[in-house]
């Protein structure tokens, strides 16, 4: 399992590629079934995330680079959580220029959101619905920068 | 259990086709994002319970066939997701009804007996219950706001709040999936509705339509005279070149 996860850790997010989907939990589990065959299974993010028809193939893709013929498998239970993604990932996000998720799947939307940029709280979100689903927009009063905010979920 | 989840994906797609219509067209640009993300969210919905269906119904048809290929009276959606969308208050007042009721019926349907249909539902209920406090928050922007505003959410209220009940509409063999736990039963969760809304509606400042007379014969297979119209959009492409594929 590790030699496929440690593959597999090297397929980025296509849509925020400095995370890859190992640390964001989208992969629960590759076993190996022999044959230089395995089986991969990943979780849905949020229902309608366009970027998990991409992950599919591109999951397929590289197994098949290094050799393995792969199978992937969607399971949606238990539910994918923002919990699942790494602080690795997430220090990945913040020097990327988006604030990553809180802790908790049920987000303290009262809770100001650091600037990735200067660090401030003095922030407002602007909309709760950012340029992808996971997205929310905000802006920073102190720098005046806009940014988005990997929401929790 | 096919027929129910036909129920919810097809609100759910025809809801979230109606507010694509929005699609650059918002009234500003972070408005016109929100309802499109809100719209894409329905369709990934829709796209979860038509797969379910696909699974059960085991007989080659595929999800898009299910969406897009259907006559109209294999369509078993309530009326409430064809009203068309007219100005911003009426689709705000559509948006704050649905995601009213989807929250409800998503939060009871976590608990489902069938493992696959709770595990469709508690994604999805992390999604709508954003849904409703986006409505929620401009049903209170235009209830408080400039008498325009206030006139044209009287308006849709009067034109659309008699719809309601029909989301509330059982399909056939839902009684029996009620009989053993697999699905809330809707007369309890539009109980749970009306106690909403109206507590909703004193909040923000407006008049609950208490006792309104409501439309009848939603999910019986009839349709607005708006439906034909929206199959038009959504079925021509696959109608005119059969077996298209991306």
């Amino acid at each position: 399992m590790s030699e496929l996860l440690n593959i597999l850790s090297e397929v980025p997010d296509p849509e925020i590629p400095v995370i890859n989907i190992v640390e964001l939990g989208i992969v629960r589990e590759a076993i190996d079934r022999g044959n230089h065959t395995c089986e991969v299974t990943i979780t849905p993010t949020y229902s309608a995330c366009p970027a998990m028809f991409v992950i599919e193939g591109d999951i397929k893709k590289k197994l098949k680079k290094e050799g393995w013929e792969a199978k992937v498998i969607t399971q949606m239970a238990p539910v994918w959580t923002t919990d699942w993604m790494t602080d690795e990932a997430r220090r990945k996000l913040r020097e990327y220029g988006i604030t990553p998720p809180e802790k908790g799947s049920n987000e303290n939307i009262g809770l100001p959101k650091k600037c990735p940029r200067c660090g401030s709280e003095n922030t407002r979100q602007i909309s709760r619905f950012g340029s992808t689903l996971c997205k929310a927009f905000y802006q920073c009063y102190d720098c005046q920068e806009p940014f988005e905010y990997f929401k929790c979920h | 259990m096919k027929n129910y989840l036909l129920k919810l994906a097809d609100d759910s797609f025809f809801m979230g086709h109606r507010l694509s219509e929005w699609c650059g067209k918002g009234p500003y640009l972070e408005e016109d994002i929100a309802t499109v993300n809100i719209a894409l969210d329905q369709l990934g919905q829709a796209n979860n319970f038509y797969n379910y269906a696909v699974k059960l119904l085991d007989n080659g048809k595929s999800a898009d066939d299910l969406a897009f290929l259907r006559y109209e009276h294999e369509y078993v959606n309530a009326h409430l997701v064809e009203l068309p969308n007219e100005d911003y208050a009426h689709t705000i007042l559509k948006m704050y009804a649905f995601s009213v009721y989807q929250k409800l019926l998503y939060t009871a349907l976590s608990n489902s007996a069938d493992e696959e249909l709770a595990v469709i539902a508690q994604k999805s209920l992390k999604e709508v219950r954003y849904h409703n406090i986006h409505a929620s928050s401009w049903m209170r922007i235009f209830a408080g706001g400039t008498e325009e505003s206030k006139s044209r959410l009287a308006a849709a209220i009067e034109n659309y709040w008699e719809y309601t009940k029909g989301l509330f509409a059982k399909v056939e063999g839902e009684e029996d999936l009620i009989a053993v736990d697999a699905v809330p039963n809707p007369d309890e969760l539009y109980e749970e509705f009306i106690k909403i809304t109206e507590k909703d509606f004193q909040d923000f400042g407006l008049i609950y339509p208490k006792d309104q007379w409501m439309q009848k014969n939603s999910r019986t297979g009839y349709h607005t005279e708006y439906f034909g119209y929206i199959l038009c959009e959504t079925q021509y492409l696959q109608r005119a070149y059969p077996g298209c594929t991306w």
